[in-house]
C-alpha cells in the first residue's frame, strides 16, 4: 500500500474512533443529571412527550469497553494502513503456522515409509492402512472405492495393465499423469464404414467372438494398415503407448461389437491426472506401494 | 454539544449521516481500487479464449456457482484438499467474479487438471456414475445443445472495454472458434483452465 493510502486509511479509521469518543463524551456532558427524572425535553406531539435523561450506565460503559477494545486489537493486528501490529499477524503466516504444525505431526508418519521399496511396502500392513486412506480421497472418485475401476477408468486390481504394472510404472504414473490418445480410425482416416465393421469383427475374432465370420479376413487388412502401429501385428497391445491388449477379455470402453464400433469411429481420448503437485513424495510410494499390492 | 444543533438542522444532519455510513467504504473499499495487488494479474494468467468465456458463461447460466465456490481460503483444511490458497491477482479478468457464499458441492477454484475430461463429461452426464452419493443435478443438455456464437464478440469487446487485455484479432475470430462447438465443450475448456496457474499445494 503506497504512503498515502496508509495516511489515508490511518487517518479515517482513527478519525471515526475519536469522533465516536468524542461524541459519546460531549452529549453526556450536556445532560444536567446523572440520574433519571421526570424532566422533559419540553416538546409535545398529540400528547406525547419525550423524557430527557442520561444514557443508561451499562449502556455507555459497554460502548467505552468496545472504544478500548478497538484500539486494543488495532495496536496488535494490521488496520492502520501499512503498520504490522505488534503480533505481527497475517492470514498467510497464520496458514503457515498451520501447515508447520501439521506437517511436524504427519510427516514422519509418511516418512517412515517413504525409502521403502515399493514391494516390500506393499506387505507392511500399517503403510496399506495409509495408502487406503490417501486411495479413498485422491483416486476412487475415478477407479472407485474398490478400485475395480468402470468405463473410461481401468481396474487396478487385476493383472491387466495398460501402462505397465511394474513399481516404476506406476511411480511414473502417479508422478506425471498419462496421456491416452486413440486416433479415431486409427492411421487410417479414409476407413469406409464397410471397414470399420470388417475391422471390429476381426478384433471380436481375437476373442473368437466375431458377429460375421466372413468379414474377419478383409477386417485383418484394415487392421494391418491401421492399428498395428500401436496395437501391434498380433494385437497384443503396447504398453510403452499405453496402446491396451485387444486380444483378452479386460476392455476398458466395452467389449460388445458397437462399444467397439463407437471406439474406432470417434478414437478415445483420456487422461491419468498428475499427482505430484498434490501429494507428498512419501504419500505417492505409500499409494503406489497400495496399488500394487492390489495385484500382487 | 447538543442533540438539538444536528436534530434541527437537517442540513448538517444528512452530512453527517453521509460522512459516517461512508467512512467503511472509504476506509476498506476506496484504498484497494488502487491497491497493485488486487489490480493486477498474477504471472502466466491469461484473459479466458472465447470458449472458455461461453463456458463460464454456461458455468453461470446453469446456477453453478450457487453451489460450488471457487475461493480456496488460507487454512491447512482446504489447502489439503483444494490446493494454493487463492489470491486477488487471480480474478482480475473475472467480471463479474464468482468467489460464491456456498458450498453445497466442493470448492472448483482449481479443479482445472484434476480430472480427466472423460471424468468430467460422464459426472455432468450423470453424477451418480461416478460418485453413487453425489446430490449434483444431471446436465445431459449440455450434449446436445450448440455454443451460441451470436453474442461472443460482443463479450470479449464488453470484457476489452473494461480493461481485459483482448486483442482486436481475437475478438474478430471469437465467433469463428465457438461455432459449432457443443456446450459442453464449452464448460469442459473453462473448467480445466480453473486455478491451473498456480498449480502447485504449496
Amino acid at each position: 500500500m503506497s504512503t498515502f493510502w496508509s495516511i489515508w486509511v490511518t487517518v479515517i479509521v482513527l478519525g471515526t474512533i475519536f469522533g465516536c469518543t468524542w461524541l459519546l463524551l460531549s452529549t453526556r456532558k450536556s445532560q444536567t443529571s446523572d440520574v433519571e427524572t421526570d424532566r422533559t425535553m419540553g416538546h409535545s406531539f398529540d400528547g406525547i412527550e419525550e423524557y430527557d435523561n442520561p444514557l443508561p450506565k451499562w449502556w455507555f460503559y459497554l460502548f467505552m469497553s468496545t472504544i478500548v477494545f478497538a484500539l486494543g486489537y488495532l495496536a496488535l493486528y494490521p488496520g492502520l494502513g501499512n503498520y504490522k501490529g505488534l503480533l505481527g499477524w497475517t492470514s498467510v503466516n497464520q496458514w503457515e503456522a498451520e501447515v508447520a504444525e501439521a506437517d511436524a505431526l504427519y510427516g514422519p508418519i509418511y516418512a517412515q515409509y517413504g525409502k521403502t521399496a515399493v514391494p516390500e511396502l506393499a506387505k507392511v500392513g500399517d503403510a496399506m492402512k495409509l495408502g487406503q486412506r490417501l486411495f479413498a480421497n485422491n483416486c476412487a472418485v475415478c477407479h472407485g472405492s474398490a478400485a475395480r475401476g468402470q468405463v473410461g477408468f481401468p481396474n487396478l486390481t487385476d493383472t491387466d495393465w495398460l501402462y505397465g504394472g511394474s513399481p516404476e510404472a506406476i511411480l511414473y504414473t502417479l508422478n506425471n499423469g498419462r496421456m491416452g490418445a486413440m486416433p479415431a480410425k486409427g492411421v487410417m482416416p479414409n476407413m469406409t464404414d464397410t471397414q470399420v465393421d470388417q475391422v471390429v469383427n476381426y478384433v471380436l475374432s481375437f476373442s473368437d467372438r466375431a458377429k460375421d465370420p466372413a468379414s474377419v479376413e478383409a477386417g485383418k487388412a484394415v487392421f494391418m494398415q491401421a492399428c498395428t502401429a500401436c496395437h501391434g501385428v498380433d494385437g497384443k497391445g503396447m504398453q510403452a503407448l499405453g496402446a491396451p491388449n485387444l486380444t483378452d477379455n479386460v476392455w476398458l470402453y466395452g467389449s460388445t461389437f458397437d462399444w467397439i464400433r463407437q471406439t474406432v469411429i470417434h478414437g478415445r481420448q483420456n487422461q491419468m491426472p498428475s499427482q505430484s503437485g498434490r501429494l507428498s513424495q512419501d504419500q505417492i510410494q505409500i499409494l503406489a506401494a497400495y496399488v500394487y499390492s492390489m495385484s500382487n | 454539544m447538543k442533540h438539538e444543533i444536528v436534530e434541527k438542522n437537517l442540513g448538517l444532519m444528512i452530512v453527517l449521516i453521509m460522512l459516517t455510513i461512508s467512512g467503511g467504504f472509504l476506509a476498506e473499499v476506496v484504498p484497494l481500487f488502487f491497491l497493485k495487488s488486487v489490480n493486477e494479474p498474477i504471472d502466466g494468467l491469461e484473459p479466458l479464449s472465447a470458449l472458455e468465456l461461453e463456458g463460464r458463461d454456461i458455468y453461470i447460466r446453469e446456477g453453478c456457482h450457487v453451489c460450488h465456490t471457487q475461493q480456496i481460503r488460507p487454512f491447512r483444511a482446504e489447502t489439503e484438499r483444494y490446493g494454493h490458497y487463492s489470491v486477488a491477482g487471480e480474478f482480475v479478468y473475472d467480471r463479474p467474479f464468482l468467489w460464491g457464499s456456498k458450498r453445497t458441492g466442493p470448492d472448483l477454484a482449481r479443479v482445472g487438471g484434476r480430472y480427466s475430461d472423460a471424468w468430467q463429461r460422464q459426472h455432468l452426464y450423470n453424477p451418480r456414475s461416478v460418485v453413487p452419493e453425489s446430490n449434483m443435478p444431471a446436465f445431459p443438455w449440455l450434449f446436445e445443445d450448440l455454443v451460441n456464437h451470436n453474442g461472443t464478440a460482443a463479450k470479449l469487446t464488453g470484457l476489452q472495454t473494461l480493461g481485459v487485455p483482448y486483442t482486436d484479432e481475437q475478438i474478430a475470430y471469437a465467433a469463428a472458434s465457438v461455432e459449432g462447438k457443443f456446450e459442453i465443450e464449452a464448460l469442459l475448456a473453462y473448467l480445466q483452465q480453473l486455478g491451473t496457474v498456480l498449480p502447485n499445494k504449496r
